[in-house]
């Protein structure tokens, strides 16, 4: 009982998700069914979206669901699928790739590992973490209003009127956004010209 | 909820025993509190598909002119759904022999989650939610989407071509059809601006003039356009062609046999619930009955503002809140019977159909009302929701953000600076701020 | 059991950014499948995306980056949309073109 009391649940929490996703990446990469990777791939992203939970970034994390899980995966499951031959679905890796990769993402996992406990900063937990007001966190409207006129984020903390929508160091994304957006159209546009059925010469076709 | 477990029902609990009260935020209630939530919405799953498994018989019988079930339990036949699960629970559970087990077995689970987990933000009455999301209605929209994989995983996993081509349909259907939805989704939260479904239901209390589907004609168009992709996301006649029995066999759930098989049943009944939840939300004021009965129009009993802030219990307001349990439970319900009615009258589509239906008409109809209603609210044309003060919907819309002193402070550096950027010409005020 | 009675820091949320980061590096040098390699860009992108959030999170650090973290996250989001969708439509046609989807059979241009 005593320890029970003691648990962070936040940390609970964070340790079953971070367990859910590593253990689901490494999954899909020591999978060699591609099926079941795309479904390791799932889960590792879903509870990839706890995490953002979590964190508090809540907007975030059902976008993650939305288009992440929802939408590309389900789009590279019909892609699996429309490939899945009998000898695509499970395709071997030699020996001699595996141990250059493992060489190289044990060196890229160390080399990242050491680079984040090399900063104090990152590695104190917030202690205040209680008093972090709700509508700093949890608040989706922040998002739409730094996309589109102003910062709430990072408003000084007096009662004061602040000098400016957007406080220097700080920008609103409304730039980046339209970007995004038409991006998003091109590249809908480009994707649908590339997969679209070509018909195979079509002057005979009758011969077929 | 883990506040009033610790410190009212255990302390009680503990006292006849002499043992020291708990803190308030003890770990016990909190995980008592996730159980209650967690048990009373399995429920609403469970109980819900036992009783709309025997409608759906009944109403089929009836439309078809005949009785449905009259026997089992009495004169109608309402313990059927029983001797249909005891059926169920005794048959052979079969994994056919080229199928991928592992993933062949999961899909029903994953199926069934999606569509539970759907439930943790949908808001039964006011306040009475599992967990408040900040943006719930984009986090079902969401959930709603990933029921899809148990689909496509069950088709695949089946090893057979039927299964296949029901799970590639279904995953053509429900990725295309998110689109309509997505937008007409989006139209209750221009008018309310707020994605949380408990500030949307608080906006439309009130006569049932103030329910969004009033709002103006574009949203009362939007809510049909909504109603149809909501069948075909939850993939419902007409729009089953995952299933379509007379071409696929029975589609992805061909080889499913037993509990597996009716787990994909939970959850088609699970996500029709949630949908139509959502729609009740979304149009139809939610828990707020069309004559506000418990509001302060009539009996005053509802909580008022600074009660829900300060976390009160009354048991007038309890009531009130009660009433609009029941109250959205039966929205819910006539929706999911309408689209009982709809399976049982309209024929099945066929695949090209259901793609024209949602990317010539539902598309093209969203998109329009979209602008419509972007631009009723601009040109401020008459509504018959204005009965409710513009001022009120800020306040109440505000709410969540101005209950506790160190946000009240937050909010008004915050209406200072919309005030600033506004005088600097680079965003207009809203229009309740100026009346 | 000491591990659970600690509070998370954001270099907890790092290290799983970069066991995801790995994972989908390793991935993508691995697969012979292009769907395989796709997946492994995935994971790349939700390492790196979970480390914007953990920096802009409030909860993990009271001096955090701020909004700026979360609307990073939600344009790699997108844009992982963009890629993903370009990049299947580019293993398709190679599949119709080559009926493989092995990636070592896309040597048309080697001399």
């Amino acid at each position: 009982m005593m320890l029970l009391a003691a648990i962070q649940w936040h940390t609970f929490f964070f340790l079953l998700f971070s367990l859910l996703t590593c253990g689901f990446a490494l999954a899909v990469v020591f999978s060699s069914n591609v099926v079941r990777m795309a479904f390791f791939l799932t889960i590792s992203l879903g509870a990839a979206a706890g995490l953002f939970f979590l964190a508090g970034a809540e907007f975030v994390g059902a976008m993650q669901f939305m288009i992440y899980v929802g939408g590309t995966l389900v789009l590279l499951i019909f892609g699996v699928m429309l490939t899945a031959h009998e000898r695509f679905i499970s395709m071997k890796t030699k020996a001699g790739e595996w141990v250059m990769a493992a060489f190289l993402g044990g060196g890229l996992f160390l080399l990242l590992v050491r680079a984040t406990l090399m900063v104090p900063q990152w590695n104190a937990p917030n202690l205040q973490r209680d008093q972090v007001a709700q509508s700093e966190v949890h608040d989706s409207a922040a998002i739409g209003a730094a996309v589109s006129a102003y910062r709430a984020d990072s408003l000084p903390s007096s009662s004061a009127p602040p000098a400016a929508a957007v406080p220097a160091g700080k920008s609103v994304y409304l730039l980046p956004f339209e970007i995004v957006s038409v991006h998003l159209l091109v590249v809908l546009i480009g994707a649908g010209y590339l997969a679209r059925a070509k018909k195979r010469n079509p002057g005979n076709a009758w011969q077929a | 909820m883990a506040e009033f477990i610790n410190s009212r029902l255990i302390s009680t609990l503990l006292g006849w025993f002499n043992v020291d009260a708990l803190p308030a935020d003890h770990w016990l209630g909190f995980v008592l509190a996730g159980l209650v939530h967690t048990v009373l919405v399995i429920h609403v799953v469970a109980v819900g598909a036992l009783v709309f498994i025997w409608m759906e018989r009944k109403v089929s019988g009836r439309i078809q002119d005949r009785l449905g079930p009259t026997r089992v339990g009495g004169k109608f036949g309402w313990l059927q759904t029983l001797a249909d699960g005891l059926k169920l629970i005794t048959k052979e559970d079969i994994t056919p022999a080229n199928a991928d087990a592992l993933l062949f077995k999961l899909a029903p689970y994953v199926s069934f989650a999606a569509s539970f987990a759907g439930y943790l933000a949908l808001p039964f009455s006011d306040g009475w939610v599992g967990h408040q999301v900040n943006c719930g209605i984009f986090f079902i929209i969401a959930i709603v989407g990933m029921e899809v994989f148990g689909v496509i995983l069950a088709g695949y996993a089946s090893g057979s071509k039927w299964s296949l081509f029901g799970g590639m349909r279904e995953a053509a259907q429900v990725v295309s059809y998110e689109v309509p939805m997505g937008m007409c989704v989006l139209i209750p939260v221009v008018i309310c601006g707020s994605m949380d479904l408990i500030t949307i239901g608080q906006m439309q209390a009130g006569f049932f003039t103030n329910w969004i589907l009033f709002h103006d004609p574009f949203a009362f168009v939007v809510f049909w356009v909504y109603f149809t992709c909501a069948t075909a996301s939850v993939n419902r006649a007409p729009f089953d062609l995952a299933e379509a029995e007379s071409e696929l066999v029975a589609g992805f759930h061909t080889e499913y046999s037993g509990l597996r098989w009716s787990f994909f049943f939970m959850a088609e009944y699970g996500s029709m619930f949630l949908v139509s939840g959502l729609a009740a939300i979304l149009f139809f004021g939610g828990w707020n009955g069309p004559i506000p009965i418990f509001g302060p129009e009539i009996l005053n009993l509802a909580y008022t503002d600074a009660e829900i802030a300060a976390g009160t219990f009354r048991l007038g307001g309890y009531i009130a809140n009660l009433a609009g349990c029941v109250n959205f439970i039966g929205k819910a319900v006539t929706g999911v019977t309408v689209m009982m009615w709809i399976r049982w009258t309209l024929p099945r589509l066929r695949i090209d159909q259901v793609m024209t239906t949602c990317l010539k008409y539902c598309v093209p109809l969203g998109a329009v009302c979209f602008v419509g209603v972007v631009g009723w609210q601009w040109a401020q044309l008459w509504s018959p929701n204005d009965l409710h003060p513009q001022q009120a919907r800020i306040s109440v819309r505000e709410r969540g953000l101005i209950d506790r002193p160190v946000r009240t402070e937050g909010m008004a550096r915050r209406a200072e600076v919309v005030k600033k950027a506004a005088w600097a010409g680079s965003v207009p005020v809203q229009a309740g701020e100026t009346r | 059991m000491d591990l659970l009675t600690q509070p998370v820091s954001v270099s907890h949320y790092l290290v799983v950014g970069a066991v995801l980061f790995v994972c989908g590096v390793v991935c993508m040098a691995t697969k012979r499948n292009a769907l395989g390699v796709l997946m492994g860009i995935e994971l790349v992108l939700n390492g790196a995306n979970l480390n914007f959030v953990a920096f802009g999170s409030r909860i993990l650090r009271s001096d955090s980056l701020g909004m700026d973290g979360q609307l990073m996250a939600l344009f790699v989001i997108v844009l992982a949309a963009a890629e993903a969708a370009v990049a299947l439509a580019i293993a398709l046609n190679f599949y119709n073109n080559h009926a493989s989807i092995d990636v070592d059979h896309a040597d048309d241009l080697k001399g």
